[in-house]
């Protein structure tokens, strides 16, 4: 239930410049997609929210400007899920999804009572259960996408960050995955930014669609908006017909370049 | 391997207790029969009546006579107290420095503590050792703790001034080359002082055999104030093995916890290596061998790596003895010797499980 406010957040990694002057403000429960060709920023942009590369500009949560020197303040607020994380194979599902309970927990000490019973909950939420002694080597790639989902829930942060959600899964797995975020979302009001390069499923699920180009912001808006073929043409250089749904979903096609 | 796991998760943790107890008990049993055997001393037997004779309030006549217990009490019992602390030290170290690397071949003696004692040491050695021979102090394990830490202080500096990402890839190359540099140094030394070839050798090759209360008082401290301070981040080294992004979107101080717990592992090696020694191959096995039979998690391999790292050196220091008595042979000589095809029959094992 928070709102999340990126104001002139600028990036450079060894001088080359990453993301430049990137502003935006997400209303509580809103989910944001970042679109954009390779190397637009849309990564760097979740990366600094999560803080893991150094910004100038700030990054707020609820107008809070978040501290560059609590990692533990960031993560009870922010979660972020990476494209592809790392998962220790002979660790148990359980333990796993425990580690989203880090921020809560001092230095020294161990999971408490309470913290069992949000990995409880969590895992009964996400049908895990059944699942909690299995090791995560054995899981398949959708269900590794849920106990990663199920990892960031148990940090109970009021902000999800999603990188290339679905890249890895097949067309039932990504609806799935896409399907629980929404779900979610609208029980917890999370806000969500995700990065995704399917800009069907991005203007699908997304309340709003921010394209990127060269580090900055070039579109903002919902599907009908952003998605336009000028627009994809310009900044993807793809040459793309764009379709609308009677329901208003927006799907985009591309062309070979011999029947044009 | 993962049905192996699978089998052991469930109860994971009742039996990591009992295994506790009984690695415990094995220790109890190994340091025993380390202060019975030996060459000279008491028949093996008498030794433990006589330890019960000098409890408190308890008399037995074990025949043993004051000769013999001098034997079992200053020359056999701080050379197993030194193992078992030097055991312990080496696995425990090997066992964080895996996890706070994420690699699973690193071992204690990575960021150049092994090779900054040997120079500490090789240095005492050519500057005449006989001429230190009646100070009040030995310096040779002062002056390798000494290289140990100057040389690990050195890969740390080097390290981090060349690398401004979170990273443990730049600090173990940083290790190497300060190993390079510090082995070619002793090299050197070594040319120019022939006729301490030797000593040195037989140094580096570790030995418990000269071991004194003395040494146990030195190195004790160290050895404890470091296993505490590694025990203390056995939860955190489980987060890290997530990877450095992700334990930092979990909020974790990456920076600062590895530079605790490789501190932590430097500073109770190099004490371990100043009275021992280079003692190879224990940082590897013992830990890997604790994780086949309880898994991976930093929290059940941290203190049973401890154990088993103790009862691993108490073990292999009698075969060291006797093997070719009454001359020693170099413990590190018989920690390979034993080590290496052990170690390769439970990979052979853990194969076949799976």
């Amino acid at each position: 239930m928070s709102t999340l406010g990126f104001c002139d957040l600028s990036i450079a990694y060894d001088g080359v410049i990453a993301v430049n002057g990137f502003n935006d403000i997400l209303n509580s429960g809103e989910w944001l997609c970042l679109i954009g060709p390779n190397g637009a920023g849309k990564s760097s942009v979740l990366r600094a929210a999560a803080g893991l590369v150094e910004y100038s500009g700030s990054v707020a949560i609820d107008q809070q400007e978040i501290p560059t020197t609590s990692a533990k303040w960031r993560a009870q607020n922010i979660a972020y899920v990476p494209q592809t994380p790392l998962m220790p194979s002979d660790m148990t599902v359980y333990e796993y999804v425990l580690l989203g309970r880090n921020p809560y927990i001092k230095h020294f000490a161990s999971e408490s009572m309470h913290d069992k019973q949000v990995i409880e909950k969590v895992l009964m939420r996400l049908d895990l259960t059944e699942f909690k002694k299995r090791m995560v080597g054995t899981l398949s790639g959708g269900e590794r996408q849920r106990i990663v989902i199920a990892r960031a829930l148990a940090q109970e942060a009021p902000v999800l960050l999603l990188d290339e959600p679905t890249a890895a899964l097949d067309i039932g797995h990504q609806q799935q995955a896409l399907e629980l975020v929404d779900s979610l979302r609208r029980e917890q009001g999370l806000t969500v930014v995700s990065a995704m390069h399917d800009l069907t499923l991005a203007g699908l699920y997304a309340d709003r669609l921010v394209l990127m180009h060269q580090g900055s912001c070039v579109a903002s808006g919902d599907a009908q908006t952003v998605l336009r073929s000028e627009t994809l043409a310009e900044f993807y250089g793809v040459s793309a017909r764009v379709h609308h749904e009677a329901d208003g979903t927006v799907v985009v096609i591309p062309q070979r370049a011999s029947s044009n | 391997m993962l049905r192996a796991n699978d089998r052991f998760a469930p109860r994971a943790g009742t039996r990591v207790a009992y295994l506790s107890l009984v690695s415990f008990a094995l220790l109890i049993v190994a340091v025993l029969v380390g202060t019975m055997i030996g060459p000279a001393g008491p028949q093996w037997w008498r030794v433990p009546i006589e330890l019960v004779n000098r409890l408190p309030l308890i008399t037995v006549d074990s025949g043993v006579s004051d000769t013999d217990w001098n034997i079992v009490w200053q020359i056999r019992m701080p050379r197993v107290v030194l193992a078992v602390l030097v055991g312990a030290m080496l696995s425990v170290a090997g066992a964080s420095y895996q996890g706070v690397f994420r690699n699973p071949l690193v071992d204690p003696y990575l960021l150049g503590v092994a090779a900054g004692a040997g120079l500490g040491a090789t240095l005492v050695f050519a500057l005449r050792r006989s001429a230190t021979e009646n100070w009040l102090i030995d310096p040779l394990p002062l002056a390798a703790f000494a290289g140990g830490l100057v040389a690990v202080f050195a890969t740390y500096m080097i390290g981090n001034s060349f690398s401004k990402v979170r990273s443990g890839a730049t600090l173990v190359l940083a290790g190497i080359a300060v190993t390079s540099l510090t082995t070619a140094i002793q090299t050197f030394v070594l040319q120019r002082n022939n006729d301490v070839v030797r000593q040195v050798y037989s140094w580096i090759l570790g030995r418990l055999s000269s071991a004194t209360w003395g040494d146990v008082r030195l190195i004790l401290p160290y050895v404890v104030f470091s296993c505490i301070v590694l025990l203390m981040h056995r939860r955190l080294l489980d987060v890290l093995r997530v990877g450095d992004d992700e334990a930092t979107a979990l909020g974790v101080n990456i920076r600062r916890v590895r530079l605790t717990v490789v501190l932590a592992a430097t500073l109770g090696t190099a004490a371990a290596v100043a009275v021992s020694g280079l003692i190879g191959f224990v940082g590897i096995i013992v830990p890997h061998t604790v994780r086949l039979i309880v898994g991976s998690s930093y929290r059940r391999v941290l203190p049973l790596s401890i154990l088993c790292g103790a009862i691993f050196l108490v073990l292999a220091d009698i075969p060291s003895r006797v093997l070719a008595d009454p001359a020693e042979t170099p413990i590190g000589v018989v920690t390979a010797f034993f080590g290496a095809p052990f170690f390769l029959l439970l990979l052979r094992v853990r194969k076949n499980q799976a």
